[in-house]
């Protein structure tokens, strides 16, 4: 996670998706990811289905499909664990290629890395094709507490200052022949991320300051207004509503 | 250790997810409190850092790194409140702008990484600052043995939470054992940066950490060639030793009770083991792992690690009990502050 992910997260344009207000959109793709949790396991159609959504969104929104299948690789820690599953699992055990594996297990694994895939995919879709600014905007809209969102705005505001000061130092460390290598060099390392603290602590002072001289009361001023019309709920909505379609078709049938 | 979709179901997600936003809700007040209106820009920006160092790499050895959690990290430096709220913003965005953490899992992960982190360190911390001596080194102690004890705990909260809404009926004893296996380790590393780092900030700007403000050096006067203190409200030091005592005594039963009510208790099979055994499930598992599983060996190692892990459950156990019973002695001892010195806590 670079100092510059943030910006490639996001992939301009002007797609319906783009176009929609934040909120909608995040409403859309938690609701979404709900009905994918709650469906059953069994009904492994229902995840093709799932994925087909998915890809028509992608397909509207013109996110090209290696785009985000690299982006799904942040759930590889998890996959490794999913692995793992069958092997460790009680249950009754069927023999797949002379190994013992747990018919509970694969269910378990199959389980996780479907709903965490699909999971990842609406969250990645949602990020590409919303902006940082607009992101905040809506989590405002959808009610989260407006110091809550401050904070946020802030931290990400400020994580690229935070991380290119981290990197800095790194440099300043690597052109006095540094070269961390093993455990007897965390002292040094730690004097850093002590030093980063307090500069970090320190800014934070400052641009409140600046911030409070500016007028600044204890909330921000509202330049724009994210609004949606009716129309544009029905056509965010309308992934969650087909995935719940397609998850109650799931549990009846 | 971010938990995707789909690991953890639905009703359990939500309750999580209630008990992250109640953690929320009280920790916004509460940040308000040792932050007041700085609340904003300095949270914001202790949130960046703690963004930016989880990507600073510590090398372990032969090209192996870790990086920190920074639960007890923001504890130890800004405070609780502070904490979790930055630890929880954080995961937020983690989990909305980098798929990091699933957006249902995210209850469970702001509940395990932020809440229980943060607070068992916190909580450990303030004990072992008060049965510790003053000065800077227990304030390193503190922080190394709060850093160390904080991800095996959240180990622990996670091995509750999937016991109680996992996917798949893995047996809790393996999750126990490798979840705390594993986290024992990394915790340590937690612990020896968590330590250097705060030390680190010690010896530069002390005011800072939250952590350490009974070490400020009291203001000493010189009137008339001699050093008088400062009139500052100064608490009663004979209450302070005799409390200290207390918490000693009572921090030192109550891990060796736990240690040992543990070690007993883990050495019986459980319930469900149990059963399992009876039926002869159990058998028929044996037989196929010396069948030529590649993990045969599970079992033995299994045995005798889960003496570790149910001691270790019940010093963190402990912990969790700290924290119960300090939060509500703080919030009485400071309604009663208030109360009864609104000019001392002016100066």
């Amino acid at each position: 996670m670079g100092a510059g992910h943030a910006h490639r997260l996001y992939r301009r344009g002007d797609s319906p998706v783009h176009t929609l207000p934040p909120h909608t959109k995040l409403a859309a793709a938690f609701l979404f990811v709900l009905v994918v949790v709650s469906t059953p396991r069994e009904a492994v159609w229902a995840f093709a289905v799932y994925a087909v959504l998915l890809a028509v969104v992608a397909r509207l929104a013109r996110v090209p499909a290696r785009f985000l299948l690299r982006r799904l690789l942040i759930e590889v820690p998890f996959v490794a664990f999913a692995v793992l599953m069958p092997f460790v699992a009680e249950g009754e055990r069927v023999h797949v290629l002379g190994l013992s594996l747990s018919v509970n297990g694969l269910w378990g694994a199959w389980n996780v890395l479907a709903k965490g895939t699909l999971g990842v995919a609406a969250s990645v879709l949602l990020a590409a094709t919303t902006e940082l600014r607009q992101l905040l905007l809506g989590l405002e809209r959808l009610k989260l507490p407006p110091l809550l969102v401050q904070i946020a705005s802030f931290m990400i505001r400020y994580g690229d200052v935070i991380t290119d000061e981290m990197r800095r130092m790194r440099i300043a460390r690597a052109s006095r022949g540094f070269e961390a290598r093993g455990v007897r060099h965390w002292g040094v390392l730690a004097k850093s991320a002590g030093a980063l603290f307090i500069r970090s602590y320190e800014r934070g002072e400052r641009v409140h300051l600046a911030m409070v001289s500016r007028g600044y009361a204890g909330s921000m001023p509202v330049i724009e207004e994210a609004t949606a019309s009716p129309a544009q709920w029905r056509l965010a909505l309308a992934l969650p509503c087909s995935a719940l379609v397609v998850c109650l078709l799931g549990w009846t049938l | 250790m971010h938990v995707p979709d789909g690991f953890i179901d639905a009703p359990t997600s939500a309750v999580t997810g209630v008990v992250a936003a109640g953690a929320l809700a009280v920790s916004l007040r509460g940040a308000r409190r040792e932050l007041d209106e700085r609340t904003a820009p300095l949270a914001g920006l202790v949130a960046a850092f703690i963004f930016a160092v989880q990507m600073l790499n510590f090398p372990v050895a032969a090209g192996t790194s870790g990086h920190l959690l920074g639960g007890a990290l923001a504890a130890i430096l800004v405070g609780p409140y502070t904490g979790v709220l930055c630890v929880s913003v954080v995961l937020l965005m983690q989990g909305v702008l980098f798929a990091d953490g699933g957006l249902t899992a995210l209850g469970v992960n702001i509940t395990d990484m932020a809440l229980v982190t943060t607070v068992v360190s916190y909580a450990v911390f303030r004990a072992l600052l008060a049965v510790l001596p003053r000065g800077r080194r227990s304030v390193t102690v503190a922080s190394f043995v709060a850093a160390f004890l904080s991800v095996p705990a959240a180990a622990v909260a996670f091995t509750l939470v999937y016991a109680v809404g996992g996917t798949t009926d893995v047996s809790m004893g393996k999750v126990a054992t490798a979840m705390i296996g594993v986290h024992v380790l990394i915790g340590v590393g937690e612990a020896v940066i968590t330590a250097l780092t705060v030390g680190a900030v010690i010896a530069v700007r002390p005011d800072l950490v939250h952590g350490a403000r009974g070490l400020r050096q009291r203001l000493r006067l010189r009137v008339a060639g001699e050093l008088v203190d400062a009139p500052v409200g100064t608490p009663a030091p004979a209450a302070r030793a005799s409390r200290r005592g207390l918490w000693a005594g009572g921090l030192a039963a109550s891990l060796v009770l736990a240690g040992f009510v543990s070690f007993y208790a883990s050495a019986n099979p459980d319930g469900l083991e149990k059963v399992a055994h009876d039926r002869g499930i159990d058998t028929k598992e044996k037989e196929h792992a010396s069948a030529g599983s590649p993990l045969a060996g599970y079992g033995v190692a299994d045995v005798s690690d889960q003496r570790l892990s149910g001691g270790l459950a019940g010093v963190i156990g402990v912990g969790v009990t700290v924290v119960a019973g300090s939060a509500v002695f703080w919030a009485v001892r400071g309604r009663r502050g208030e109360d009864a010195s609104p000019v001392d806590s002016g100066l």
